[in-house]
């Protein structure tokens, strides 16, 4: 079994309520923390490795090194907890079990910054896990944890729940900061980045909450001793989402690195795919990452096995790799159409498109109604090639990368899929009565 | 066109929104606008009409079209009457590839009505919405604020049961319980 670094303490009773929190080392890391000068806990993250654990994987200590500190403006460090990405149920779980885990590292990490107002923004179905949040952070503040001059160091901050109204591009952070500045949630052209200009225009970082939660353990057993788990530049634990036909759903926490083979097949983790079936493909970072078929996922084009870490994932690039993103891991047996789930993702795309651009707007409705009609009996082989052309009108050529998002699960179906695409054009009817999950929602035995 | 019936915050529904607004920095109290209509909608029994959406500006000081522009943005926000219990399934990857189709199906037949339409007796609406962050459970569904999930025909079946017995007001997203300041 590999480190425990988040979820350590997760089956402890009461862990959401802070004395709890407290006997098992909770606020010990914001201690150590106010020991050091702000600067000194950006090193400590840089030197970490830790990448953005919402998708991007983008260098967190780097993002905040950007923050602009010398215009004097207020700065704002935003908790990204819209979390939409199909596959991904990793943050609503960390926030729900053990939200001061959360609010121990937006300390933290608003003290590194300098800010002084932060928020964690969540998406408004999870409205349960933001009174979990509100309760939490009032026993923060009753302990002298947040408010005026915190543990007596001076330092100030008052820290917020803010809910979204359900839309996956919030996810994106600058329409993440529209959405929080009371707007539709249109993301905004970049530069200016948010560190320089973001939430009402002043300097703003957005990080997701496993980033900011990681801090945590980071502060805890300094930077360069976190940076000696995982393997190459994937540093530390992460947070799996494992869901579809698979035996044991669920969250893990793995360290970075472990073969993606023993990932699926061990009963430490997933347990193996349903009734004994056959793997078909995985999407193994959230659904806009491409789908690998089952002999691309579990060994890369060069025959090494993949690992569970941005690196392996990514091998081979496009062509045959795809990316960890999120986390959220996806797994189809043998009986799963790629068609129908394409269709499926497209469907959510387009409905999640905000409209702004053009090639995103038209081209996940074309793309929709394309798979539509092939789905219904009513496709040509010439569907497919349009559809190539379609994603390839998209990928790049957006503001925000929900266009390329729409586009990458296309292009990978095709690529990998095509002869089944095909098939289902000539053949539309031996794809339509196939069930493609268990009959346990029938109530019967699992096979 | 059919409007909100009660078109007024309740004294802690108000109490609650000036805090909201006064988490924001000076001037900026707009932020607050989407936590503020979620409390409208579970006021105004379940969904926002014109003039609910209108007393929301006033409230906050701003221009209706401001509200309006946000409230039909976000897929939470209904802009037509809704049933008490408004049942939203998630249909995406996930949900679909554990059996979310046949959910619908199964609910639909039970209830009688298509995805989007009312039974007529106002008890329930059905929804379907994109994914909500609950795949580990799939296929699930939301009511309210309550997460069901690994839904079988049968649990579907008692959960209908169970709200047609129990539910005399409107299930808002923001529960009625937490509406204090």
């Amino acid at each position: 079994m590999s480190k425990k670094l988040l979820t350590e303490h997760f089956g402890v009773q009461g862990i959401d309520q802070l004395p709890v929190y407290k006997q098992h080392g909770g606020y010990s890391a914001l201690e150590k923390a106010f020991k050091k000068t702000p600067d000194e806990i950006v090193q400590e993250v840089i030197a970490s490795g830790l990448r953005g654990r919402g998708g991007a994987g983008f260098p967190t200590g780097k993002k905040w090194s950007f923050i602009d500190k010398k215009s004097g403006k207020p700065r704002y460090l935003v908790c990204n907890a819209d979390e939409s990405e199909p596959g991904t149920f990793k943050d609503r779980y960390l926030m729900e079990v053990n939200p001061h885990l959360l609010i121990e590292g937006m300390i933290i990490s608003s003290f590194a910054l300098g800010a002084n107002l932060s928020f964690i923004y969540i998406r408004g179905e999870l409205l349960y896990v933001y009174h979990i949040l509100e309760k939490a952070i009032a026993e923060a503040y009753e302990a002298g944890y947040l408010g005026k001059n915190i543990l007596g160091t001076g330092y100030d901050l008052e820290l917020y729940c803010h809910t979204g109204g359900g839309a996956y591009i919030c996810g994106e952070e600058t329409a993440l900061i529209e959405s929080l500045e009371g707007k539709r949630g249109n993301p905004r052209i970049k530069p200016p980045f948010p560190a320089i200009s973001g939430l009402y225009n002043n300097p703003t970082v957005v990080n997701n909450v496993e980033s900011i939660a990681t801090v945590v353990p980071i502060i805890n057993m300094g930077g360069e001793e976190y940076a000696k788990i995982g393997i190459g530049n994937s540093k530390g634990t992460k947070l799996i989402s494992a869901c579809g036909h698979i035996k044991k759903p669920g969250i893990y926490e793995i360290e970075l690195g472990l073969p993606v083979e023993e990932f699926i097949y061990s009963d430490s983790y997933c347990g193996g795919i349903r009734g004994g079936r056959k793997l078909k493909a995985v999407v193994a970072g959230g659904s806009s990452v491409p789908i690998l078929p089952a002999e691309l996922i579990l060994k890369t084009e060069k025959g090494e096995p993949r690992l569970m870490s941005y690196e392996s994932l990514a091998e081979g690039g496009f062509a045959s790799g795809t990316m960890l993103g999120s986390g959220g891991f996806i797994v189809m047996d043998e009986t799963t159409s790629i068609v129908k789930n394409l269709f499926n993702f497209t469907r959510f795309y387009h409905h999640e498109s905000c409209g702004q651009c053009s090639p995103c707007r038209e081209g996940t409705a074309w793309m929709e109604k394309i798979l539509h009609r092939i789905l219904h009996g009513h496709g040509t082989l010439k569907d497919v090639d349009l559809l190539w052309t379609l994603q390839k009108n998209i990928d790049g050529k957006t503001i925000c990368p929900l266009g390329d998002a729409a586009a990458w699960p296309v292009a990978s179906a095709i690529r990998h899929f095509r002869a089944e695409f095909e098939d289902f054009v000539e053949h539309p009817e031996k794809y339509q009565d196939v069930k493609h999950y268990f009959n346990q929602i029938e109530d019967k035995q699992l096979a | 066109m059919e409007d909100n019936k009660n078109i007024e915050f309740s004294a802690d529904a108000l109490a609650l929104a000036k805090k909201l607004m006064g988490r924001y920095p000076e001037g900026k109290h707009k932020s607050a606008i989407i936590p503020i209509l979620h409390l409208a909608q579970a006021e105004f029994g379940g969904w926002l009409s014109p003039k609910g959406m209108d007393y929301v500006a006033t409230l906050m000081n701003i221009q209706p079209i401001e509200v309006y522009e946000v409230a039909s943005f976000y897929s939470m926000f209904n802009l037509q009457p809704v049933g008490k219990c408004v049942i939203e399934v998630c249909r995406t990857g996930p949900c679909w590839l554990m059996g979310a189709e046949d959910i619908v199906n199964h609910i639909e037949s039970k209830l009688n009505i298509k995805v989007g339409e009312t039974t007529t007796d106002g008890m329930f609406t059905l929804k379907t919405v994109e994914c909500l962050a609950a795949c580990g459970g799939a296929p699930m569904m939301q009511v309210g604020q309550k997460y069901h999930e690994d839904l079988t025909f049968n649990k579907v079946d008692s959960i209908l049961e169970d709200y047609k017995k129990n539910t005399t007001e409107p299930i808002s997203h923001w529960a009625k319980d937490k509406i204090k300041a």
